[in-house]
């Protein structure tokens, strides 16, 4: 019985160690290393990288076109709310990239290399389908009638949209400050408010539910995105292989084409 | 139970119950100690007087009350129906009352909105017939922490009615007394503590809720924004704010638990 054990706990070891090994082996001795990147060395294991929540959808494709491009390559996401991920890495988690919906994100952590912004997100007002509420601008917002929802100005897209309504002079009138931008927008999709005030890349994510409004003010607030390898990473080669990819024009093409403006 | 029932029963408890005991006691103790020992006692009663901290400690207590006695009005008559009514399919209700007890919060938060919003199926007909809709006020508020507090007190309830005897209901039947006459002077006077005791634990539950909260009714200062969203949203830029507004929604919840559980849920047994 104890013999059984032991063989069985054996040949699951040596089965492990020979899959590990042969996904590390991969990189190195398969023919695509030398067609995709020549100047960079070659790429292996995983490569962690921490995203803004609202880079979910566009880094998900990037990260597919990425491991398709360096086979044996793996990428883990962790996407969640800026703040929540600097905090995150600042506790000792595990990641080689961070992308942050905001600048300030970045500055807290501690370890961070060099950060460069790599888009723009700009606010826009979402209304539901039809627009019930007859929305025209961003002076709807102040009108007690309407059902609005914003993002409260703890989070980013509270604070950008704050700094819009300050530099209108208009008097935000809300019945609901949201704990994130994707909680506003399903208020909108829902049809409980009239308008909310969202990123218009969420607004062109949820294309069939709502409706975006584009308004001039917007150019007001402007949120910086910047990615950065962070000095801690455990792949510092396959973070800025990453970045690199992000930065590239195909990589640019995937963010604009999701709404994100170039920096 | 005397001194030497109890001292029998200690004395059989196997020894080796005793670590796993300890540890689960620690492990439900140490995050409480460990949120007060981090809490900014220095600046607490500044922050605890700031006018957003009582005014979301003001919304909380209200709600939650509320929300309990509407869960009374409401609860009370369910948990005698599932415990005394013959009803077709009585076990598959009684799973259903209990569902919101295992639901993630912020599924019943959709659920209502779907349900009551402005465009919800029962909520289009109140948005067009009076002008009325529930989200983003504080009747929201009530109603998302009653519809996940009940199961609390429906649970209480019916356990408390099940193992009352239904004899002296009989008796005051043959004396002539009338069905509601019965179940309001025979029947809820034998079960108020279980009817304490489930309105407490409501209260509580209530007082804690946040996913059905934020999902269905937002989050306004004053209007909707109970404690503990205004944790969450501190969290965000201040974790210090956080940490004296847990201290406070903590402080509220022991010692109402505490008062009560000795009064009331103890008699039970």
């Amino acid at each position: 019985m104890f013999r059984r054990t032991v063989a069985v706990a054996l040949t699951a070891v040596a089965a492990f160690s020979l899959a590990a090994c042969g996904s590390e082996d991969t990189p190195a001795a398969g023919p695509s290393s030398s067609s995709s990147s020549s100047s960079t060395p070659a790429l292996s294991g995983t490569i962690n990288v921490f995203a803004a929540a609202s880079l979910t959808g566009t880094f998900t494709q990037l990260g597919k076109d990425f491991e398709a491009a360096h086979p044996g390559v793996k990428v883990v996401f962790n996407f969640a709310g800026s703040s929540a991920l600097a905090q995150q890495i600042n506790q000792g988690a595990p990641a080689d990239v961070f992308a942050s919906a905001a600048p300030k994100n970045l500055d807290q952590v501690t370890d961070k290399g060099t950060a460069t912004t790599f888009v723009k997100n700009k606010l826009e007002i979402a209304v539901p389908k039809g627009n019930p509420g007859k929305i025209t601008g961003l002076k709807d917002f102040a009108d007690k009638d309407k059902k609005i929802a914003i993002c409260a100005v703890q989070v980013p897209c509270g604070a950008a949209a704050k700094k819009v309504f300050d530099a209108t002079k208009i008097v935000a009138q809300p019945d609901s400050l949201e704990q994130d931008v994707k909680a506003a927008l399903t208020k909108v999709r829902l049809g409980e408010v009239d308008a909310a005030l969202v990123y218009k890349t969420d607004v062109l994510a949820a294309k069939d539910k709502v409706e975006g409004i584009e308004f001039p003010e917007a150019d007001k607030a402007v949120n910086d995105y910047p990615i950065a390898t962070l000095t801690k990473a455990k792949n510092p080669d396959g973070a800025k292989a990453f970045v690199d990819y992000v930065l590239s024009a195909q990589g640019k093409t995937v963010l604009t084409e999701a709404g994100f403006d170039a920096p | 139970m005397s001194s030497r029932g109890r001292r029998r029963i200690g004395g059989r408890l196997p020894l080796i119950l005793l670590l796993p005991a300890l540890l689960g006691l620690a492990f439900l103790l140490v995050p409480l100690i460990g949120l007060l020992a981090q809490a900014p006692w220095s600046t607490l009663p500044s922050r605890l007087f700031s006018a957003d901290v009582g005014q979301a400690l003001k919304l909380s207590l209200l709600c939650a009350s509320a929300a309990t006695l509407l869960c009374l009005f409401l609860g009370v008559p369910l948990a005698w129906l599932l415990a005394r009514a013959e009803l077709p399919g009585r076990g598959l209700i009684r799973a259903l009352v209990t569902v919101p007890l295992v639901l993630p919060p912020v599924v019943g938060g959709v659920a209502l909105l779907l349900v009551l919003g402005r465009r919800g199926l029962v909520g289009e007909h109140l948005d067009l017939w009076f002008g009325f809709s529930l989200p983003f006020t504080t009747a929201g508020v009530i109603v998302a922490e009653a519809f996940v507090a009940m199961p609390f007190l429906v649970i209480s309830v019916e356990g408390a009615l099940r193992a009352a005897d239904p004899r002296y209901e009989e008796a005051a039947a043959t004396l002539g007394a009338g069905r509601w006459l019965t179940f309001r002077r025979v029947t809820l006077p034998s079960i108020a503590p279980g009817i304490v005791a489930g309105a407490v634990l409501c209260w509580a539950r209530a007082l804690g809720e946040f996913g059905a909260t934020i999902t269905f009714a937002g989050n306004l200062p004053g209007r909707t924004t109970t404690m503990p969203l205004a944790v969450y949203l501190a969290l965000e830029t201040d974790p210090d704010v956080a940490v004296v507004l847990s201290v406070v929604l903590l402080a509220v919840s022991v010692v109402v638990l505490a008062c009560l559980r000795e009064r009331w849920i103890s008699g039970l047994r």
